[in-house]
């Protein structure tokens, strides 16, 4: 019992993590339908640059304020610069292009920083809280790291819902034509659909390398079960990411913790197997033909 | 639609002199297809155009290149004082053209409510860049306009029916406050019933409200009942344009180009 009680809470941090990756691939692909392969890749990246503000001397809120602010950037360049421009060709393009995106930052990332093991710091601590006598497998930093994504998921769906922007970058996802024939700045909402996105993504890779090494190919791991997540979800569906992303955070940890963790990749398989074997359109996913 | 009495309780009448869309030799091509060829209509504010004419005469392309989303080879369109040829989409719908497209254009994934919101974004938006009030078109005149939509505006706009879309995309073209109002097929797949009442109410709207409105129509008796003026295209190119009454009677056009 207690070992499920504490699978169970690390699975829900690590979830919390997998959900915020998940989500950053939903946006994208629902207003451009791109898989983002760079996601990763962007999110190591801006984690690299809160790691040198930090050797910088700078505290740990504002690198991490710095790094959500650089994914910003960087993403509304990755869409305006590199994904614009192949967006009308063939289908398959942009995804090829994000694979290229992945494979230079990494690249870069090993130029710019070095590609040996940096240990990266913890806001709070990392050892388990206790209840009573009782030793919880929750750590401080593992609460900070739901907290951090539920207010994240908090004020996106605030924007989306209760906004006027909100709405606009709704439409724009849903329907670009119609949106411009209604005044609606597409391109705009694009770009930045890609920007807020590219933030959740840098806030998942800062928060998955909080007390622990990072190095050019740390996020791998992530964009595995990220994608797991997204798909789980349904890839339209952006509640239905975070729902993904949770249960596979408990899935792995159950089976990391009963059976091994060198188990956990082949359970995210058989688990994504399953799901597309029963519904091919994800738990949440609209598996009709969008009418316009 | 709406009870007689009701009717002064909607936006009053502009009283600057709305701007006249010009649309002169307007040519337009799909890669070798050449789909318009020096395409002019005539509008006025206060008239309803009627283009009629078979499949792919090119009536869309016309209404797509006066909003933007077709390119011209050549020609222009002009509203007022400014000139849109070749404008982007989104700067001709800020400018005061609303284009209800071809199928409709409903946002099926956003609710009813949602889909009018966006017309009003642009509506405030432009009313504030005029300086004045707007002509004052809110959800509540809509609604008022179109019950039938009313009972549904928290529904997901796909649980709609066709002559229920087609009232929300003209409400919602409304609430973009515009000066021109392009109309692709309006009414296609409506039970004659509903089209007759959505073109009493498009009759009285332009007449009140000075709008220039372009109604593309394969009825072409049920347009040229509404309409001022027809133009009838062929194959890309004008073949007739005269008052709306001529060409209804002109029994040779009609059989040889409307079908009726
Ligand atoms: N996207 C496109 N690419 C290539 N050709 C096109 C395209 N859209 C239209 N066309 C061609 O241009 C011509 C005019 O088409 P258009 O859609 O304007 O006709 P239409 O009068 O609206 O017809 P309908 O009554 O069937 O709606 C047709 O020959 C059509 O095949
Ligand atoms: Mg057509």
């Amino acid at each position: 019992m207690q070992q499920f009680l504490d699978l169970t809470l690390s699975g829900l941090s690590q979830g919390a993590i997998y959900a915020a990756f998940a989500l950053a691939l939903v946006l994208i692909w629902r207003s451009t339908r791109v898989v983002n392969f760079a996601q990763g890749a962007m999110g190591m990246f801006t984690t690299y640059l809160a790691l040198l503000a930090v050797d910088a001397g700078w505290s740990y809120w504002a690198a991490l304020l710095l790094a959500l602010g650089s994914g910003l950037l960087l993403g509304a360049f990755i869409e305006r610069v590199v994904i614009r421009p192949v967006e009308n060709g063939p289908e398959l393009n942009p995804v090829i292009v994000t694979l290229g995106v992945f494979i230079a930052l990494q690249a870069l990332a090993s130029l710019l920083f070095g590609a040996q093991y940096r240990s990266f710091p913890a806001p709070f601590g990392l050892t388990g809280l206790q209840a009573g006598s009782v030793n919880l497998a929750i750590t401080p930093y593992g609460l900070f790291t739901i907290g951090a994504v539920l207010v994240t998921m908090i004020a996106l769906v605030a924007l989306f819902r209760f906004t006027d922007l909100g709405l606009r970058l709704r439409a724009s996802a849903f329907n670009g034509e119609v949106s411009r024939l209604l005044g609606v700045p597409v391109g705009r909402m694009l770009t930045l659909g890609w920007a807020l996105a590219a933030v959740v993504g840098s806030l998942s890779g800062l928060l998955i390398a909080g007390g622990e090494l990072v190095w050019p190919a740390y996020m791998d791991p992530l964009i595995v079960y990220g994608f797991v997540a997204a798909v789980l979800g349904g890839l339209d569906s952006p509640a239905g990411a975070v729902i993904g992303g949770v249960a596979i955070g408990l899935a792995l940890s159950y089976v990391s913790g009963y059976a091994g963790s060198e188990f956990a990749g082949l359970a995210a398989l058989l688990i994504l197997v399953a799901v597309l074997l029963v519904r091919p359109a994800g738990l949440f996913g609209r598996a009709t033909v969008r009418k316009v | 639609m709406t009870a007689p009495e009701r009717r002064s309780e909607r936006p009053a009448p502009r009283s600057t002199a709305p701007p006249a869309l010009v649309v002169e030799g307007l040519t337009a091509t799909y890669g070798p297809v050449t789909a318009l060829r020096e395409v002019s209509i005539p509008t006025e504010p206060g008239r309803v155009t009627a283009v009629l004419g078979a499949n792919g005469a090119g009536k869309t392309t016309l209404l797509r290149t006066i909003s933007g989303l077709v390119r011209p080879q050549a020609g222009q369109v002009r509203l007022g004082e400014r000139d849109l040829t070749g404008a982007a989409p989104e700067t001709v719908a800020g400018a005061g053209v609303a284009h209800v497209p071809e199928g409709r254009g409903v946002i099926t994934e956003l609710t009813v409510e949602e889909n009018l919101r966006l017309g009003s974004l642009l509506g405030r938006r432009r009313a504030s860049g005029r300086g004045g009030p707007a002509r004052g078109w809110s959800l509540d005149d809509v609604l008022e306009l179109f019950p039938a939509i009313a009972e549904r505006r928290r529904r997901p706009a796909d649980t709609l029916s066709g002559g229920e879309r087609q009232m929300l995309v003209i409400g919602r073209a409304l609430l973009t406050e515009p000066d021109v109002l392009l109309l692709d097929e309006p009414s296609l797949g409506l039970a004659p019933r509903v089209v007759t009442q959505i073109f009493a109410v498009l009759r009285d709207l332009t007449e009140q409200h000075a709008l220039t409105v372009v109604l593309v129509e394969q009825n072409a008796r049920s347009a040229l009942e509404v309409a001022d003026t027809g133009v009838v295209l062929a194959l890309g190119r004008v073949v007739a344009v005269s008052e709306a009454a001529e060409l209804a009677a002109d029994q040779a056009l009609r059989h040889a180009y409307l079908g009726f």
